[in-house]
């Protein structure tokens, strides 16, 4: 009967995968595109699951938010270039602050390391795509409209106006009265959802899908930044989103959480918005680090100096990160015990990141650089962390912060670790994986005038302002006397921050022409040692025809550091076929060795859906449109259930079931 | 190489199986970040309260007997969802369906209970700050709990339309360790609303 008509269940809940070879054109590469490409045209755009095309969303939508963050501050810079300058009023400029930090922070800092991740860790670990594909669309799309959510209002000259950490009382129903602080508050909660399902799904990869032999010792180090940095969005987003949850409650139903007349407190939401924040600081920095640690050695001509301490000092970081909160609070009155602690524990911080510093130094200086466009970024980059680090070892003492804290000293400290340790590494990053993303090379000699332009012009904007700091200069003010004796210090740091922008013009322009004349890349146009320049430049769907079998850290210098002996050379070519529809192979999480043929699922717009209807839902809440909000809800879980309906075809269901598909 | 080779040749389960499938480690992350979600909760409780210039709570103790009874009631919807798969690993399907049954209707009786036990309060969620936070941290368990169920009704319908057998119920292991997780939770919002305040 139908053990006859159908192969044994066996075969479909168990099976021994084939072996063997899938050379470009033949006929098994061939059928592997089939399998994975998307469909052409809008159905295709709306409905793909590709971490590669993913990722480079989230490369260019968070490069377009750096972009009007960065617009956003020029103008504040025209307006502080001399004193007394009326060209913004107080309120724009409170608007202007908040927007820049709010955009910076969390719609560019995090959201462009989880594009270069979610682009480059497949391709890393040898894997097909990342563990849970369609999450990884949600969390994009959920992005995206956060982003826009939290502009909203700008239009309407109601934009948040209360920094970007946002201070109650101040932030609260009676000092501000209007939509401004709502659309912050809801949009931050939304803008969480992405960021928890996106970390989800990074934690979830890193365990699941490396390739066989890739031991846990043997990931780049990008991987642990972002692994890093997931676990503690994890433990930490909830802090944040909770703390504008509750101050949307205070604003909107009427609770006391933050209301001082009726017992609440404050001092809660700084506590709760720096659980969160600090550890924060180091989720949009630990992996733009792995991205040198990655990057400079191919520069370098030679290995990482030191691989095991920079992935251990990359987990310690945030481990004493997540106990420094309360530096953020040195001026807030509490017992002087709780600062002794914290401020030893930020001292301690400088250890571990010390130890980073170091192991890239001795890697430039033990190899042969290779002064390349992107080696310079990685380079400049060491430099403003070195100094952007001291600024801030010298405020974790608690005294000096009493004196600095709320100075352009403070802005200072936290432009060189946000640009040097964020932008310098992502600009240098695009410059070294865009052959990778588009097949051509970028241009070198703009390429070295784009570095040195935005070298200059950042040091000339922002070494200045930590003497406006010392000399007094408060953050956050529209405009100054010129009586402070703050007009010169002023004046070079807006022409500063003007030559920095001139410079990533000169980037972009380097980007807009090498996508058209560009020189063709091969898939190894760096002589690189990782796994994603093994594969063809831009990869293909698939990513890898076989699943490699990786038996070193280097797979592709295995010839010339002789890095395989004892486990045997990686096999690149030869390896798991797996195309019995979309397969990639999950392995334990310590040793990778193959556990269970994952089946991944196809293209769906569900994804879509669910982002855009959660979105129309906090939209909503803003209006007070109830009904709509539980409509919104309502149309959200249905499309979760059609999303999370199980499928023969990825064996979520028994093969041998008696439902109605048996017997067609 | 022909060691790698060996440990490569080996028949190997196909999709999601049981603690193997990706779903499983996703709601186990889930589960990390929606508990640190109750511990802020909790943690903003506890600091509100240490820092009290009035009587806590101000409406004196909380009466113990029904919160108990239906924290009773909410652990043993919990045996009832780990029976159901228990059945269903050993190929009692009618069993697990009436197991699942038995979970949904204890799982709905706790959300009826706690919303009488909400209407019995003298005080509401805007009245004062104790009320703001008991309602906030209850009312966000009841979410859970209401999402819980739609999850567990998601799966006695799967169960009931014979998708999963001995070998494949993934989705099962994963439901389930969810609503387990929404009545640990439980425990601690209970002791620290309803316990906290009698020590």
């Amino acid at each position: 009967m139908s053990a006859i008509t159908r192969p044994p269940s066996d075969s479909r809940l168990r099976r021994s995968p084939d072996i063997g070879q899938a050379p470009v054109g033949s006929d098994a590469e061939i059928r592997l595109a089939e399998i994975w490409e998307s469909l052409p045209g809008w159905k295709g755009w709306l409905s793909t699951v590709d971490h590669k095309v993913i990722g480079l969303r989230y490369i260019v939508t968070a490069f377009v938010f750096l972009l009007i963050g960065g617009m956003e501050a020029l103008i504040m810079r025209l307006q502080l270039a001399g004193p007394n300058l009326t060209l913004l009023t107080p309120e724009q400029y409170n608007q202007l602050f908040t927007m820049h930090g709010v955009t910076m922070i969390f719609l560019y800092a995090l959201p462009i390391l989880s594009g270069f991740s979610n682009y480059l860790w497949p391709l890393m670990l040898g894997s097909r795509d990342m563990t849970f594909p369609r999450l990884n669309a949600l969390s994009y799309w959920i992005f995206l409209f956060a982003g826009i959510f939290m502009y909203a209002s700008f239009p309407l000259g109601q934009a948040p106006n209360a920094g970007w950490f946002n201070y109650v009382p101040y932030s609260g129903p009676i000092y501000n009265t209007g939509p401004n602080i709502d659309v912050f508050a809801l949009g931050m909660v939304l803008l969480g959802v992405s960021t928890t399902v996106g970390s989800v799904n990074f934690v979830v990869t890193l365990f699941k899908m490396r390739a066989p032999g890739m031991t846990i010792n043997r990931v780049p180090i990008l991987v642990w930044g972002t692994l890093t940095a997931s676990v503690a969005n994890l433990l930490v987003i909830p802090s944040v989103s909770l703390a504008f949850f509750l101050l949307w409650l205070d604003r909107q139903v009427g609770t006391h959480f933050f209301d001082v007349a009726n017992g609440g407190k404050p001092l809660l939401w700084q506590h709760l918005f720096w659980i969160f924040g600090h550890p924060w600081v180091y989720a949009i920095v630990l992996p733009a680090m792995g991205i040198v640690s990655d990057a400079l050695p191919t520069f370098c001509r030679r290995p990482l100096v030191g691989y095991a301490w920079v992935a251990l000092a990359t987990m310690a970081t945030m481990l004493v990160g997540f106990e420094v909160w309360i530096h953020h609070m040195f001026a807030t009155g509490l017992p002087a015990v709780a600062l002794s602690i914290f401020g030893a524990a930020s001292f301690v911080i400088s250890i571990p990141s010390a130890v980073a510093v170091f192991a890239w130094i001795a890697t430039i200086w033990l190899g042969t650089p290779v002064f390349k466009t992107p080696f310079l970024f990685f380079a400049g980059f060491v430099i403003l962390f070195v100094i952007g680090g001291l600024s801030g070892v010298m405020t974790a003492a608690v005294p000096l912060d009493w004196q600095l804290n709320e100075t352009y000293f403070i802005v200072a400290h936290l432009h060189y670790v946000l640009l040097g340790i964020n932008v310098f590494p992502v600009v240098g990053g695009i410059y070294y994986w865009f052959p990778k993303f588009t097949g051509r090379m970028m241009d070198e000699k703009i390429g070295k005038w784009s570095f040195w332009v935005m070298f200059i012009g950042f040091n000339a904007g922002f070494f200045p302002m930590h003497l406006a700091g010392l000399l007094g200069m408060p953050r956050r003010i529209y405009t100054y006397s010129s009586r402070m004796g703050w007009d010169t210090v002023n004046l070079i740091t807006s022409i500063g921050s003007f030559v920095f922008a001139i410079g990533v013009l000169i980037f972009l322009v380097n980007v807009a022409v090498s996508l058209r004349r560009g020189t063709r890349a091969g898939s190894n146009p760096w002589d690189a040692a990782t796994l994603e320049w093994s594969v063809p430049s831009p990869p293909p769907a698939y990513n890898f025809a076989v699943i490699p079998h990786i038996a070193s850290r280097h797979p592709l210098w295995e010839d010339r550091l002789n890095e395989g002996e004892g486990t045997g050379q990686s096999s690149l070519e030869k390896g798991y076929l797996l195309m019995e529809g979309r397969e990639t192979i999950g392995t334990s999480p310590i040793d990778a060795t193959p556990e269970i043929i994952l089946k991944m699922p196809g293209d769906s717009a569900t994804p879509f859906f669910v982002g855009l209807f959660l979105s129309l839902a906090f939209a909503g809440m803003l209006l007070h449109w109830w009904s709509f909000t539980g409509l919104m809800i309502l149309s959200c879980i249905i499309a979760l259930m059609v999303w999370m309906w199980p499928e023969k075809a990825l064996a979520q269901r028994s093969p041998t079931d008696s439902s109605r598909e048996a017997h067609v | 190489m022909s060691e790698a080779r060996q440990l490569l040749d080996q028949p190997l389960p196909v999709g999601s199986e049981g603690k193997l499938a990706g779903g499983w480690w996703g709601i186990v992350a889930l589960i990390v970040t929606e508990g640190s979600l109750f511990g802020y909760l909790l943690f903003s409780y506890f600091y509100l309260s240490s820092q009290a210039e009035r009587h806590w709570p101000p409406e004196g103790l909380p009466s113990l007997l029904l919160p108990s009874i239906n924290t009773a009631i909410l652990i043993a919807s919990s045996v009832f969802v780990w029976a159901s798969e228990y059945c269903l690993a050993r190929k009692r399907k009618r069993g697990s369906v009436v197991m699942m049954l038995v979970a949904i209707v204890l799982g709905a009786l706790f959300v009826g209970i706690q919303l009488k036990e909400w209407s019995s309060k003298t005080y509401g969620m805007t009245s004062d700050l104790y009320g703001s936070l008991y309602f906030t941290i209850t009312g966000f368990h009841m979410l859970h709990v209401v999402i819980g169920l739609v999850i567990l009704l998601l799966l006695l319908a799967w169960i009931s339309f014979r998708y999963f057998d001995e070998k494949r119920h993934a989705a099962i292991t994963i439901g389930g360790i969810y609503w387990h997780f929404v009545d640990v939770v439980w425990l601690f919002v209970f002791t620290t609303l309803y316990l906290f305040p009698y020590m």
